[in-house]
């Protein structure tokens, strides 16, 4: 069992090696540089290809190229090149192609404060692009949980032929813990689907042998056509109303359809809690803490920590929702998550934020405080009405 | 790749090429307007590729957004229709996940030059291999006749009723100052000549950039009062152009004007695709 | 070869037959853009409403460039 002491982002190129990426593309920027760095280091090594490209368009763009020439691939950045990224990140999504993006989150709008930490790209993960789409976001909390989640990121890429974005925040991207890496086969790695008929009869957008159609690599025989405009089983464009609203509603149930498997939560004293936290990245390891703190003092706290994002865990928060009377949603942003938690939670119980946004982490005493005095709690809703000045 | 340079290319032969080899079944008539030159062009690049030897398997044309960029849907090779102005960043994906595939990238003035002009430039700046036809005709076709980077000083667009004040980009010159290593110029009523063209460029190695003249009569003609597909032709691509071979012995003002045809610029410079593998090697475990 | 020779050699060979060709419309393809009946060098071609008709074949010289300059791949020239 080998232990290393390493850097959240470190993790994240050691779990995309594990997984099989062989294609990285990207461009600098604070706070994910050192996910590239190392990809240009360590991919040359196993007869990888890192390229740095003039942008983050480019980025995007490339990896989905090189998937689409077989290859796993990958790109990091952080909210401005994020917001770059956007249109390819729905040409992904639209044309079905496999690839991990890593968004380590910094303060924003614009430039914002590049090295303060954030959790404010929820949404801007799930519908940045435009036009409905599918999307799958994974939110680690700790450094160990970077490189199995990175690994996971590629398997529902790869299962489900659509872009998977890694979302965590700088913290602990560039936190240091000591991990296990993992040995050979110890963690599932799944590759995606490859056709199996004769390269005539390829049609990549084929559904009726189920709803994730196989995909091959260009290169290899199958001379296929991939656009971004709504296509039929056959990848050529279309204008048949019919098939372009069949095309839109399955892009997005294969995802929905199958999120009891792209669900993956922990649960921490929820068995028994009066008040439950939903936090996610950065902001559970303090409410994990807090938890611990507040089960010293008698008081019956329980975490729910979401590994995956997107799709939302609607039925874990409904399932807490019917057990406590408040759900307490901590925060770097002003209400992102919790807004989607009160829905789900649908008026079962009280929603209420703590939100932080001067770039500092939520601190578990900031948490504790706020469970101990629930008055100073903000409802979501109540955000517009609610001085910003002291917050 | 297959085939040299020997290879008897089709133009000289005194019988009809077929094209229904290289288009997809059932993709015809395509979406192009009237007189538009793009499937000349198109023809002459399916007679290059046909001569170089190369198969259907080892090419993967990768297009933007655009008329011009319909093109790889007509085609019966590995294709990639994606985002306006990214083709180039896309290919360059393909190119290095595949560095066997022959990679076309069919781009316009405005997906190339505009909104893809980083791509371009650093395409260029790499000498990734692979080649790259901007088709220009001066206008955005698809959204309609709007002005775009190559469209000339005084003409009229729909974006410039009163005269396009904004200098025009020389395709070829920019090609050159980032760093392709084949910067010919070529027009579709020169059809046989961009076959030429065409096939030298499939034998470069590295980043090959072809600025192909070609005319939109749907708005470029109309909104510059040239009444035909051939009127333009005759004007813009046939009067407005001098071979780069006979341009040396005319008198200046015979040149005013005019913009040189042919292979413009041609160098060896190591290519990025070669330079990454060897990195690779030297680096492997 | 000098010019003598070539002359000599042109004046025993028995004269050719001038080649015949066909040429194919594929109408369902035609846009009509007149570029082929244009730049026809012998004048075979014309329009026919709003697709184009050969209409003098015997001047036909095979030269291909009306297939050459047709965006829409609609002509053809084939020898008899």
């Amino acid at each position: 069992m080998e232990r290393k002491f390493i850097q959240g982002n470190e993790a994240c190129s050691e779990g995309a090696l594990y997984a099989g990426c062989r294609f990285y593309a990207g461009y600098p920027i604070t706070p994910s540089s050192e996910i590239m760095e190392v990809m240009s280091v360590r991919l040359p090594k196993v007869g990888g290809v890192f390229i740095q490209m003039e942008d983050e368009i480019a980025s995007v763009c490339a990896i989905v190229g090189a998937s689409l020439g077989g290859l796993k691939s990958m790109t990091a950045t952080s909210g401005p090149g994020f917001s770059l990224m956007q249109e390819g990140i729905g040409f992904a999504c639209m044309a079905e192609v496999p690839c991990v993006i890593v968004n380590v989150m910094r303060s924003g709008p614009s430039t914002g404060y590049p090295t303060g930490p954030s959790q404010a790209d929820m949404m801007q993960v799930r519908w940045g692009t435009h036009g409905d789409h599918p999307m799958i976001a994974l939110t680690p909390s700790t450094v160990q949980e970077i490189l199995t989640e990175t690994v996971r990121a590629f398997n529902l890429a790869e299962t489900y032929r659509t872009p998977v974005v890694l979302l965590y925040d700088e913290v602990i991207g560039h936190m240091r813990e000591a991990i296990t890496l993992p040995k050979e086969g110890e963690l599932e790695v799944v590759d995606r689907a490859r056709p199996n008929c004769p390269p005539e009869e390829y049609r990549p957008y084929d559904i009726s042998k189920g709803e994730i159609p196989p995909l091959a690599a260009y290169g290899e025989g199958y001379r296929f056509h991939v656009t971004g405009l709504y296509h039929g089983e056959d990848g050529f464009p279309t204008g048949n109303t019919k098939l372009i609203e069949e095309a839109n509603k399955r892009l997005l149930s294969k995802v929905e359809k199958n999120r009891e498997k792209i669900w993956k939560n922990e649960d921490f004293y929820l068995d028994d809690a009066e008040i439950g936290i939903f936090a996610y990245g950065v902001s559970a390891r303090s409410a994990k803490f807090a938890v611990k703190e507040l089960r010293k003092k008698g008081i019956k706290v329980g975490l729910l920590k979401p590994l995956t994002i997107w799709p939302f865990p609607d039925k874990a928060v409904r399932e807490m929702a019917e057990k406590v009377d408040t759900i307490i949603v901590p925060e770097m942003n002003l209400g992102q998550i919790s807004l989607e938690v009160e829905r789900a939670a649908g008026g079962r119980c009280d929603v209420r934020g703590i939100y932080r946004v001067d770039t500092e982490p939520i601190h578990p005493q900031q948490i504790m405080d706020a469970i101990l005095s629930r008055e100073e709690l903000t409802l979501p809703t109540e955000l517009a009405e609610r001085d910003m000045t002291d917050g | 790749m297959a085939g040299e340079a020997a290879v008897k290319v089709p133009y000289r032969e005194k019988r009809p090429f077929d094209y229904s080899q290289y288009i997809r079944k059932g993709k015809l008539p395509h979406i192009w307007c009237a007189g538009c030159g793009h499937g000349i062009v198109l023809k002459s690049l399916l007679r290059a590729i046909h001569a170089s030897g190369l198969s259907k398997d080892e090419i993967c044309m990768v297009s933007g957004i655009g008329c011009s960029s319909r093109t790889p849907g007509y085609v019966d090779f590995n294709t990639l229709h994606t985002l306006h102005g990214r083709a180039i960043a896309y290919a360059t994906g393909v190119k290095l996940a595949k560095p066997n595939l022959k990679v076309f990238v069919a781009t316009g003035d405005g997906d190339a030059l505009a909104i893809g002009g980083n791509h371009f430039i650093h395409a260029c700046r790499r000498n990734i291999d692979m080649v790259i036809l901007v088709y220009n005709n001066y206008i955005y076709g698809m959204t309609s006749g709007q002005a775009s980077p190559t469209t000339p000083q005084g003409m009229v667009a729909t974006t410039s009723r009163y005269g396009h004040i904004d200098p025009p980009f020389d395709t070829c010159e920019m090609a050159k100052a980032a760093g392709a290593t084949f910067v010919a110029r070529g027009t579709a009523y020169h059809c046989q000549e961009l076959e030429k063209i065409f096939y030298e460029a499939i034998h470069h190695k590295g980043t090959a950039v072809i600025d192909i003249l070609d005319s939109c009569p749907t708005y470029y003609g109309r909104l510059n009062k040239m009444k035909s597909a051939s009127e333009m032709m005759l004007k813009v691509e046939k009067d407005g152009t001098v071979p780069v071979a006979q341009a040396a012995k005319l008198p200046p003002e015979k040149l005013e004007g005019k913009k040189l045809r042919g292979i413009l610029y041609r160098a060896e410079r190591p290519e990025y695709c070669e330079e990454y593998f060897k990195l690779i090697e030297r680096v492997h475990g | 070869m000098n010019e003598k020779e070539t002359v000599k050699e042109v004046a025993t060979k028995p004269p050719r037959e001038k080649k015949k060709w066909n040429i194919v419309i594929y109408e369902e393809l035609c846009k009509g853009c007149s570029i082929c009946v244009d730049f026809c060098p012998t004048d075979v071609l014309t329009m026919k409403g709003d697709v184009v008709a050969v209409k003098a074949l015997e001047r036909c010289t095979g030269c291909q460039l009306c297939d050459l300059r047709c965006p829409d791949f609609a002509i053809q020239v084939f020898p008899e």
